[in-house]
């Protein structure tokens, strides 16, 4: 654990310096929400459609930070030296993983306060405690699939389109799941809290699948560069 | 001596004899295709003029013939991938075999999806006017179609046939935790909208003893056609990858020959 | 001297004498894309020895360094790397190599301190380890402040090499390690390399130069056309 702790530092320090989440990507995820309204052009539409937008949104973002992420090991054959030593591969992709987490995290954050804004939204305080949890399940879950399908289309040719073609089937029940629960949240008429708790659980056996299937695959993705 | 190591050229698990040089086709294959064409016929035969006519749907009831046994077929295309890719990647001397017979079975797989998919949406257009149900099985059928395009995207990009064969085995192992979820998910999405989850061209259907009978014997049709493809496919790959072993051969003695003194 | 608490796979039948060597290949053809950059190099370096591997340019070099990294897969004959049979599982053999490749390994954003801290944090080693690898290199406090992205060639490679040191591997492949450094730093290089030949690493590098700078000659390996062409001893009073 300590070496994916030192691994997730050394992600978010190098993502601190090019500021990528910051000046990048969180505008692109906030000017996708503006296009949806723009596209959709009907304000009531827009309300009930606030939640999937929003995880939506979360999807291609997410895409960005995780592609960004391999970029950084293979340019240079960082990751290759990683794994040359003493570092377990599982250790590697949980802590890249982490730090995927916490960038994903601001990034839901940053998209919800969009929602509220943007489409007006509104969370009671009684679903509000719906609405952190489902965003951290949903957030853990997406980091986990996205730094699995990120090492698997680590180095070759194309992988940006690929990536999307990989892993945006997969995130499918993510995507169902943090929508019906972030819905459940925003207060809608169709689906009560209970069912909100429901899907958060599901978002947790998502994670919790792809995670371990992450670290167990890890090692055998990034075997080597021939 | 342990620890030397062969060129990828291992056996193809699936028990046949030599191959003809001519080409892959061998005693086993050609009456495996030889039963299929018997089989397809009957059930050509008894699909179109032989079973009834639904009292409901009419005589687009037929199509169910073409569907059932290809969902059959693309799901069983799935599991063989996925336990061809997990041996592969279980064997410690990694010969290529498995990863031959996985990949030749996602690309026949391929082809049955999408046919039970096309089949399964003009059956949904005859019977109830739509082209598309988001009901659970044709859904989790689109999910998998497109995993497997983007599995074939992924062996076709690979150069290098030992990684190739661990990226796709590891694909098509996680194909194997994430269409479950996919169909855990679209049944608990769909029942929310209560009206959806009835719509469902076969559920309707009354099956007599024959048109029963015809179901089945279309499955048996559509797996021997695709144990034969899969067959074909992966002797064909065989050959590629020993065309690379032989050749290597003359490669070293030209290698070695670089050594001007 | 780190100890290495990693289970060693002892895979051969082989007599006790090859329980000392550290790289044993026999007849190794290793074939990328088809092409059998190496066509059946038989090599043995017992440990603590110091090796340089010379050759023209396509004569095999890099691909017999990442053979024994575990980077690349061997199509035929057996290797042995610190008693890890390379042809059943290659990658148990990357605990015990440190290599520098024709690429550096560095993180473009980091600064050179933080690329050598980040390999010294993951394998334990203590802070000065990483002060001292710095300061044996050549690279100054406002180098080695500066991110990898910005700095030369030249450092980036010392930068690597600082890394490289911090890990005290058992086995170290060094590709063209020489390249890009003036005199005063490859002399440096030199003597890093015999110290660690002391301590009891297996160093092995490739090189194009023929002379060292005080005329004593390590072990010399040429290889030409992917095999070896010629094996010289080291000269009387050079590092073994």
């Amino acid at each position: 654990m300590r070496q994916a702790l030192i691994i997730a530092r050394k992600d978010l320090l190098i993502e601190w310096r090019a500021r990528l989440l910051l000046v990048r990507v969180a505008p692109f995820a906030l000017l996708v929400l503006v296009l949806f309204a723009v596209a959709l052009d009907s304000e009531p539409l827009i309300l009930r459609a606030a939640a999937g937008l929003v995880w939506l949104a979360m999807l291609f973002s997410a895409l960005m930070l995780v592609q960004r992420s391999f970029d950084v090991e293979t340019d240079d054959g960082a990751v290759d030296v990683l794994l040359t030593g003493t570092v377990e591969p599982a250790q590697v992709y949980l802590g890249k993983m982490l730090a995927a987490f916490v960038q994903l995290l601001a990034l839901a954050i940053t998209l919800v306060s969009g929602a509220v804004v943007l489409y007006g939204a509104t969370v009671g305080a009684d679903q509000l405690v719906l609405l952190v949890t489902a965003t951290l399940c949903a957030a853990w879950g997406l980091s986990s699939v996205g730094t699995l399908y990120g090492a698997v289309v680590a180095n070759m040719s194309g992988r940006d389109s690929l990536l999307a073609l990989l892993a945006l089937p997969v995130t499918a029940p993510l995507l169902i799941a943090a929508s019906r629960a972030t819905e459940a949240a925003f207060g809608s008429q169709t689906i009560d809290a209970a069912s909100g708790w429901a899907w958060t659980a599901l978002l947790v056996v998502f994670a919790i699948t792809f995670s371990a299937a992450g670290a167990a695959a890890f090692g055998t993705l990034m075997e080597s560069d021939t | 001596m342990t620890g030397t190591a062969t060129s990828g050229t291992g056996s193809s698990g699936t028990g046949s004899s030599g191959t003809s040089s001519s080409g892959t086709g061998t005693l086993f294959t050609r009456i495996i295709g030889a039963a299929a064409l018997v089989v397809m016929a009957w059930v050509v035969v008894s699909a179109f003029f032989i079973t009834p006519a639904d009292t409901q749907q009419g005589d687009s009831v037929r199509i169910m013939y073409a569907h059932v046994p290809a969902a059959w077929i693309a799901y069983l295309a799935f599991i063989t991938t996925a336990i061809t890719s997990g041996i592969s990647l279980a064997r410690r001397h990694r010969t290529l075999g498995f990863d031959r017979v996985a990949g030749a079975s996602a690309e026949v797989g391929v082809l049955f999806m999408g046919l039970a998919l096309v089949t399964g949406s003009l059956w949904g257009r005859l019977t109830w006017g739509t082209f598309w149900q988001w009901d659970p099985r044709l859904t989790t059928t689109l999910f998998l179609f497109v995993t497997y395009v983007g599995y074939l995207a992924v062996r076709n990009i690979d150069s290098d046939p030992h990684r190739r064969a661990r990226r796709s085995a590891v694909l098509a192992l996680l194909a194997v935790l994430e269409i479950p979820l996919v169909h855990f998910s679209v049944v608990l999405w769909r029942s929310l909208h209560q009206e959806a989850s009835v719509l469902n061209p076969d559920g309707d259907v009354r099956l007599d003893d024959l048109m029963l009978f015809t179901l089945f014997s279309g499955v048996v049709a559509f797996t021997l056609i695709f144990v034969w493809l899969v067959m074909h496919r992966q002797r064909l790959a065989a050959l590629q990858d020993a065309q690379l072993g032989a050749g290597l051969d003359a490669a070293i003695a030209a290698r070695r020959a670089e050594t001007v003194a | 001297m780190r100890e290495f608490a990693v289970v060693q796979t002892v895979t051969t039948n082989d007599t006790a004498a090859t329980n000392d060597a550290a790289i044993l290949l026999a007849d190794v053809v290793v074939a990328l894309g088809g092409f059998p950059a190496l066509a059946g190099v038989n090599l043995t370096v017992q440990r603590g020895e110091l090796v340089a591997l010379r050759g023209a340019n396509g004569t095999g070099k890099s691909t017999l360094l990442r053979l024994c990294a575990g980077l690349v897969a061997l199509s035929r004959g057996s290797a042995q790397v610190m008693n890890v049979d390379l042809a059943s599982n290659r990658a148990a053999v990357r605990p015990y190599v440190g290599l520098l490749g024709h690429r550096n390994g560095l993180y473009a954003d980091l600064t050179a301190r933080e690329n050598v801290q980040l390999t010294a944090q993951l394998i334990g080693a203590a802070g000065e380890d990483v002060d001292d690898a710095l300061v044996r290199l050549k690279i100054d406090a406002r180098v080695a402040a500066t991110r990898t992205r910005s700095l030369s060639a030249g450092q980036r490679r010392r930068t690597a090499l600082a890394s490289l040191v911090v890990r005290r591997a058992r086995v170290w492949l060094l590709d063209e390690p020489h390249a890009g450094l003036d005199t005063a730093a490859r002399k440096e290089l030199d003597q890093i390399l015999c110290e660690a030949t002391r301590a009891g690493a297996t160093v092995i590098y490739t090189t194009h130069e023929v002379d060292r700078a005080d005329g004593e000659l390590p072990r010399t390996v040429t290889l030409a056309g992917g095999v070896v062409a010629s094996d010289r001893a080291a000269t009387r009073g050079a590092p073994r």
